[in-house]
């Protein structure tokens, strides 16, 4: 059971299509919304019975998130999709732009509906210029079908919905970061509260989801929210998109059930390349502590097993690692990538990043000192929940873990002014 | 509540914006501002960068800058935040093909190293620096989401995957053929 939901037009011939879309009963939902004039209370109450969290990271409940919102209150309110895909490891949005645009495109509009909502952005980030094109082909088509704009299949409901590009800036993807970028700024994320769904987009009522959140909704309204929890496990409702990469020998993105155990998007990935080893696994994107191979094999992918193991689902981005990688080598270039994509706002985040990936950098260029475990412990806790926003966790997380997990490798790097793994 | 949340404010808006980029290019610009709420134009900002580097082989200078201000009343100092925060934004000359090779996690342990010799040695520069006959530049990057395709690798709008070092000769021959026009 594959490709139930956000990517059920894959197995089609040009799946990307309006006709395509409509042939998996695309735009039921939004046809029967309008017809029957459903209220938005049960709207939202389908997408909270769905047991949807979140696929943009954080795993907020869809329709909790959705009730934040002041229905009533007078002008403007949006719809923002986050489309940014930053986090390494993750290119799952990215077929959602390129093979089901529409999904993503019902679902922004049933969402504008659900809230009162005027209009709706999608930010593509900057480097996604083929998936940007076939969601703008996605939407004229919808345009011209009626299903978008000015007074929708006659409903007169109106709702319409503009692409925003980025410009190549990981912290973009924290949500008020983005709207900030939308707003022709640099992305700094601002400082919470207000909650976008108070104060957002141009200083209005907001709400944010990621693509594949909002992509699932069509099916949660057409085939109801139980149908959609029962595909998935307790606390992890549905079935979600896995984009899983590294050492296998057929990479890419399934969408399968939560709950699915990890051995079995491994056997479905193709395996471990060239008959190496299974060392380590980033379960949830970079930012993901990484769980030691024979640990991750027992787990099953749904946010509370992988919570279990101290990690967490994250983005569903699975890094396979095998057993010639170097830990001290991955964690240089991991620390790497934040210490370059904080945004310098916050001392801990702009300080600390630069720090861990200073050690880091040292001990895998031999150069390591005795005191530097303690040292990056020390720093990793002077960073987590001191900062504005989500990033500078992000980048203390994964320093906490590999050294947790891996700590010989670095000590053998320090006191041998070499790797352990391949001799180098 | 005395949260604020305004566009910048630019007193000395200039009038004669029809001199200041071509029909086509403020055509393009103009898509996009009509997109943003009316006193949201500085919302296409980042659009019209790109707009304008892409007609200026690739690069911005502080006169198109200056442009994209007058053009959307924005402070210059406003366009020069953006231009500076964004990494897809160069500001400083670049080759007529930018290969922006992703050397994060994914493709780290799928090979990028390999890639990104083989792009040194071939094309003589190092990571960051452009070809003497202004052909190619070189430029590391983070994940562009395609891990499942890793290695990988950037140049122009198109993304190229599961590179190895004869992929990566068939697509640098190729763009040097087409150098003619
Ligand atoms: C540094 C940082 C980067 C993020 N990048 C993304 C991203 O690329 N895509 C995304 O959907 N969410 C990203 N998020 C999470 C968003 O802030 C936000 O939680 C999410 O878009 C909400 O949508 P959801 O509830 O549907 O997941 C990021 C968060 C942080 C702190
Ligand atoms: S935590 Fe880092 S990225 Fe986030 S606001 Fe602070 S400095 Fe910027
Ligand atoms: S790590 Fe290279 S594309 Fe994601």
């Amino acid at each position: 059971m594959a490709n139930e939901v956000c990517l059920r037009t894959l197995h089609l011939d040009r799946p990307w299509l309006l006709s395509s879309y409509e042939s998996e009963g695309g735009y039921e939902a939004l046809r029967k919304i309008l017809t029957e004039k459903i209220s938005q209370e049960t709207i939202i109450e389908t997408v909270k019975t769905s047991g949807l969290r979140g696929r943009g990271g954080a795993g907020f409940p869809t329709g909790l998130k959705w009730s934040f919102i002041n229905r009533s209150a007078p002008g403007e309110k949006y719809i923002v999709c986050n489309s940014d895909e930053g986090e390494p490891g993750t290119f799952k949005d990215r077929d959602i732009l390129r093979y089901n645009p529409h999904a993503l495109i019902e679902g922004m509009i049933i969402a504008g509906y659900a809230i009162g909502g005027t209009a709706g952005y999608n930010y593509i980030r900057g480097e996604f210029w083929e998936p940007y094109e076939r969601f703008e082909a996605a939407l004229q088509e919808a345009r011209d079908a009626g299903l978008l704009g000015e007074n929708i299949l006659g409903s007169g409901f109106s709702f319409d919905i503009h692409a925003h590009l980025g410009g190549g800036a990981y912290v973009c993807g924290e949500e008020t970061a983005l709207l900030e970028s939308i707003e022709g700024k640099k992305g700094q994320p601002r400082f919470k509260p207000p909650f976008p769904a108070m104060f957002g987009l141009y200083g209005r009522p907001t709400i944010i989801n990621n693509t594949e959140s909002l992509a699932s909704i069509p099916d949660i309204i057409r085939r109801g929210g139980e149908w959609f929890r029962d595909l998935g496990v307790e606390n992890s409702g549905g079935s979600k998109l896995f984009s899983i990469s590294g050492n296998i020998n057929n990479p890419g993105v399934f969408e399968i059930p939560m709950g699915t155990p990890f051995s079995e998007l491994l056997e479905m990935a193709g395996g471990m390349k060239d008959g190496y080893k299974l060392k380590a696994v980033i379960p949830g994107g970079s930012s993901a502590p990484v769980i030691p191979g024979e640990q991750m094999m027992e787990l099953t992918m749904d946010y509370d097993s992988i919570a279990s193991a101290g990690s967490m689902l994250g983005s569903g981005a699975v890094i396979v690692i095998d057993d010639r990688q170097c830990m001290v080598k991955l964690l240089d270039r991991i620390s790497y990538f934040y210490y370059e994509e904080s945004c310098g706002q916050c001392t801990p985040c702009r300080e600390g990043t630069g720090w861990m990936h200073r050690v880091i950098h040292r001990i895998e260029n031999g150069q390591g000192r005795p005191e530097d475990m303690d040292l990056l412990d020390d720093v990793t806790q002077r960073i987590m929940g001191r900062t504005i926003c989500a990033l500078g966790d992000a980048a203390a997380m994964p320093v906490a873990a590999f050294i947790k997990h891996y700590r010989e490798e670095f000590q053998y790097h320090i006191d041998h002014k070499k790797c352990m793994v391949g001799g180098r | 509540m005395s949260l604020r949340c305004e566009p910048w404010a630019r007193t000395d808006k200039r009038e004669d914006k029809e001199n200041l980029f071509s029909p086509e290019i403020r055509a393009e610009i103009d898509k996009w501002v009509a997109k943003y709420p009316a006193e949201w134009k500085q919302s296409a900002v980042m659009a019209a960068l790109r707009i304008v580097q892409d007609d200026n082989g690739g690069y911005l200078t502080q006169e198109l800058m200056d442009k994209v201000a007058d053009y959307l009343d924005m402070p210059p100092i406003a366009v020069y935040e953006v231009a500076t925060f964004y990494s897809m934004y160069e500001l400083e000359k670049v080759g007529k093909h930018k290969i922006c090779v992703c050397t994060n996690v994914s493709c780290m342990i799928c090979g990028s190293e390999n890639i990104v010799e083989h792009l040194e040695k071939r094309l003589g520069i190092k990571l960051g620096e452009t070809t003497e006959d202004g052909k190619f530049t070189l430029k590391e990057v983070e994940c562009l989401g395609a891990c499942g395709g890793a290695p990988m690798f950037q140049i122009g709008k198109q993304y190229y995957e599961n590179l190895t070092p004869e992929l990566v000769d068939s697509i640098l021959d190729s763009l040097e053929q087409d150098n003619g026009e």
